[in-house]
C-alpha cells in the first residue's frame, strides 16, 4: 500500500541449513505501534537484523519510506530513518554516556542530505534533551561501565532515538525491568507514537505488549502465524497453542 | 591541552630540539635522534588505525620498505629533493594501504593482522627479485656531504624527520578530536552499533588505513639516504613491526600522547643499549617492557597516570 512506511515481502533468511525466517510478510504504517512476539529462537532478532541491515536477507524484499533496502548498508538505512536497539545493549564503551549519543547525531542526523546541519551547540542541546527523555541526565559524563543494566537499556534506546528515526525497532528493551520501569519505558515509547514515529516493540512481557500495541504479530519457528488486533490475536487458538500455552 | 597551546608547544618543541642540535658536534647524536624521531612517526601512524579504530596492523615493515624503495626508484630515475621523495613515498604506501584495506578490512581481529603481515612478506619478496632496485644484493645511494644553511647531511635528515614527526603528531591529534575520530572510536568499541548509528564503517576504516600507511611510507622514504646502503632485509626488517606495535601499547593507545611517549622512551633505550651493550638486546628489551606493561599498565603509561589522577581526585 502507498501509505506503508515499511513493507516486507516474502523475506527469508537461512543460517547454513537452518531456516531462521521463512516468507515473512509485514507492513508498518507511519506512526503505528506494532507488537512482535514469539517464543525464544523464533527469529524475532533475526528479523530485526535483516531489516536494519546488520544481516543480509537471502530472499524477499524490504521497502522503507519509498526506498528499496535490499543490499543497502546498515548506516544508510539508519540515515533513511530506520533505527534499532540491540537486545543485548552494545554501548560504545570508551565513550561517555553523552558522547554515545553524539555518534548518531554526527553520523546520521548531520549526514542526511538536504537536512539542516546541527551546529555543535545544537548537538549538545539535543543530547541533553535525549538524556532527559530517558532519565539519564545525572549519568551524562559517566562511562557505560558505570551504568546499571536498566540504565544501559535506556542508553541503548536513547542512542537509537538520537538518529531521529521514522521507525524505531526496540528489541526487548524491557527485559529484566521492574513493573514501574516497564511503565516508564512504555510511556516513553507511547510518546514517540504521538510524535509520528512508528515503533516495532519486541517483548515477552504480555501486559506491556498488549497495552502498547495497536496491532500484534506473532512469529513461530521463523513463520508469521498471526497478524491483527492484539486482543483477537491472543485468543487465536493457534497462537495460544504455539506460544501462550507453553 | 587546548589547540592553541598544542600548536605552540609543538612548534616550540621543534625549535628547541633544532636549536639544541646546533650545539651538538657529535654526529652520532643525529644518527640516534633520527631513529627516535622515525619511531615517533611510525608509532603515531600505527596508532591512527590500531589505537583509534582498533585494527592491529602487522605490516609496518612493509610500508617502511615501500617508502624506502619508492625513494630508490625515484633516486635512480630523477633524483628529486628529500621532501618530494617523502611526499611520493607517502602517496605510494598510502595507496597500497588503501588497496590492502579494501581487501582485508572486512576481516576482523586476527585475520586482518595475518593479512597485513602476509602483505609485508609479499612486497619484500617482490622487491628482492627486482633487479632495477638492486634485488637481494641491495643498492648504494650516494648522498651529498653537505646541505646549504644546515650543515652535514645527517643534520639535514634529522631536521626533516623532526618536522615529519611534528606533522604526524599534529595529524593524529586533529583526527582524535574530530567527528572522524568519534567515528573511529565507535568502530573500535562496537562495529555493528557504529553502523546502525549511521557510521559508514568501511569508508572510515579505509581513510584511517590510508593516512596511517601513508605516514609510515613517509617515515621510510628518507631511509636509503640515512643508511646509504639499502637491502630488502633491512628495509623490510620485522623489527619495525615489533617496535611500532610495542610503542603505542607501552605509552597508551587512547590518545596521541601515548605513542609519542612510548616511541621516545623505547627508541632511546634501544639506542643507548646499542652503544653501551649490543643491538642484539633490542628485541629483548621490547619483549620485557611489553610484558611489564601488560601486567602493570594495561592501558599504557598514559592510562596509568590518568588512573592515578582520577583516583586521587575521587579521594580528595
Ligand atoms: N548468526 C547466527 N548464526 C546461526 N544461527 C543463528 C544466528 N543468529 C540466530 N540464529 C538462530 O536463529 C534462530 C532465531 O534466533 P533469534 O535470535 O532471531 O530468535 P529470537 O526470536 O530473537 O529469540 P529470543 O526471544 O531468545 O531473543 C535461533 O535458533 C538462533 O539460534
Ligand atoms: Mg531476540
Amino acid at each position: 500500500m502507498a501509505d506503508d512506511l515499511l513493507s516486507v515481502d516474502k523475506l527469508g533468511k537461512r543460517f547454513g541449513g537452518f531456516v531462521a525466517l521463512d516468507g515473512i510478510d509485514l507492513t508498518v504504517r507511519a506512526g503505528e505501534r506494532l507488537g512482535l512476539i514469539g517464543p525464544n529462537g523464533s527469529g524475532k532478532s533475526t528479523l530485526v537484523n535483516c531489516l536494519s541491515g546488520t544481516l543480509r536477507n537471502d530472499s524477499g524484499t524490504v521497502r522503507f519510506d519509498g526506498n528499496l533496502l535490499n543490499g543497502l548498508a546498515a548506516h544508510r538505512r539508519t540515515r533513511l530513518g530506520l533505527a534499532r536497539s540491540f537486545q543485548l545493549p552494545k554501548p560504545f564503551r570508551s565513550l561517555t554516556v553523552v558522547e554515545n549519543l553524539r555518534v548518531p547525531l554526527y553520523y546520521s542526523v548531520n549526514a542526511r542530505p538536504g537536512a539542516p546541519h546541527l551546529a555543535e551547540a545544537a548537538v549538545g542541546e539535543r543530547c541533553r534533551e535525549l538524556l532527559r527523555l530517558v532519565g539519564l541526565e545525572a549519568k551524562a559524563d559517566r562511562q557505560p561501565q558505570d551504568l546499571t543494566q536498566i540504565e544501559m537499556r535506556k542508553l541503548e534506546l536513547a542512542r537509537a532515538l538520537a538518529a531521529e528515526p521514522k521507525l524505531l525497532i526496540a528489541d526487548e528493551a524491557m527485559a529484566g525491568l521492574s513493573n514501574s520501569e516497564v511503565d516508564n519505558i512504555l510511556a516513553l515509547l507511547m510518546r514517540l507514537g504521538d510524535r509520528g514515529i512508528a515503533v516495532i516493540l519486541i517483548e515477552h512481557i504480555m501486559r506491556a505488549v498488549i497495552s502498547f500495541s495497536q496491532r500484534l504479530v506473532v512469529l513461530v519457528a521463523g513463520r508469521k502465524i498471526a497478524d491483527g488486533d492484539p486482543h483477537a490475536v491472543v485468543r487465536d487458538p493457534e497462537v495460544v497453542r504455539a506460544y501462550l500455552g507453553e | 591541552m587546548g589547540t592553541k597551546a598544542f600548536w605552540l608547544a609543538t612548534t616550540a618543541a621543534v625549535l628547541i630540539v633544532f636549536a639544541a642540535s646546533r650545539l651538538v658536534t657529535n654526529d652520532y647524536v643525529f644518527f640516534a635522534g633520527y631513529v627516535v624521531l622515525q619511531y615517533v612517526v611510525l608509532a603515531t601512524a600505527w596508532n591512527i588505525l590500531g589505537g583509534y579504530a582498533g585494527y592491529i596492523n602487522f605490516g609496518t615493515s612493509g610500508f617502511v620498505g615501500i617508502g624506502a624503495y619508492s625513494t630508490v626508484v625515484l633516486h635512480k630515475l630523477v633524483g628529486p629533493p628529500i621532501p618530494v621523495l617523502i611526499l611520493v613515498g607517502g602517496i605510494v604506501s598510502g595507496a597500497i594501504g588503501l588497496g590492502m584495506g579494501y581487501l582485508t578490512l572486512r576481516l576482523r581481529g586476527v585475520y586482518f593482522g595475518i593479512a597485513t603481515l602476509a602483505m609485508a612478506i609479499v612486497v619484500q619478496t617482490l622487491v628482492t627479485n627486482w633487479d632495477f632496485v638492486g634485488g637481494s644484493r641491495g643498492v648504494y645511494i650516494i648522498r651529498p656531504a653537505h646541505v646549504p644553511f644546515i650543515g652535514g647531511y645527517i643534520q639535514y635528515l634529522f631536521l626533516v624527520m623532526l618536522v615529519l614527526a611534528a606533522v604526524a603528531v599534529a595529524a593524529a591529534r586533529t583526527i582524535e578530536r574530530s567527528v572522524f575520530g568519534f567515528g573511529l572510536a565507535a568502530i573500535r568499541d562496537d562495529e555493528q552499533a557504529a553502523e546502525v548509528s549511521g557510521v559508514p564503517t568501511l569508508r572510515l576504516k579505509l581513510i584511517a588505513i590510508s593516512v596511517s600507511c601513508g605516514l609510515m611510507g613517509m617515515a621510510g622514504a628518507p631511509l636509503p639516504y640515512y643508511v646509504t646502503y639499502l637491502d630488502p632485509a633491512s628495509a623490510f626488517n620485522l623489527g619495525y613491526t615489533a617496535n611500532t606495535i610495542a610503542m603505542p601499547l607501552i605509552g597508551g593507545t587512547a590518545s596521541w600522547v601515548g605513542p609519542v611517549i612510548g616511541a621516545i622512551g623505547l627508541a632511546t633505550i634501544q639506542q643507548v643499549s646499542t652503544v653501551t651493550i649490543s643491538s642484539a638486546l633490542n628485541l629483548l628489551i621490547v619483549g620485557v617492557l611489553l610484558l611489564i606493561c601488560v601486567v602493570v599498565a594495561p592501558n599504557g603509561i598514559v592510562g596509568l597516570v590518568r588512573g592515578k589522577r582520577r583516583r586521587a581526585g575521587r579521594g580528595g
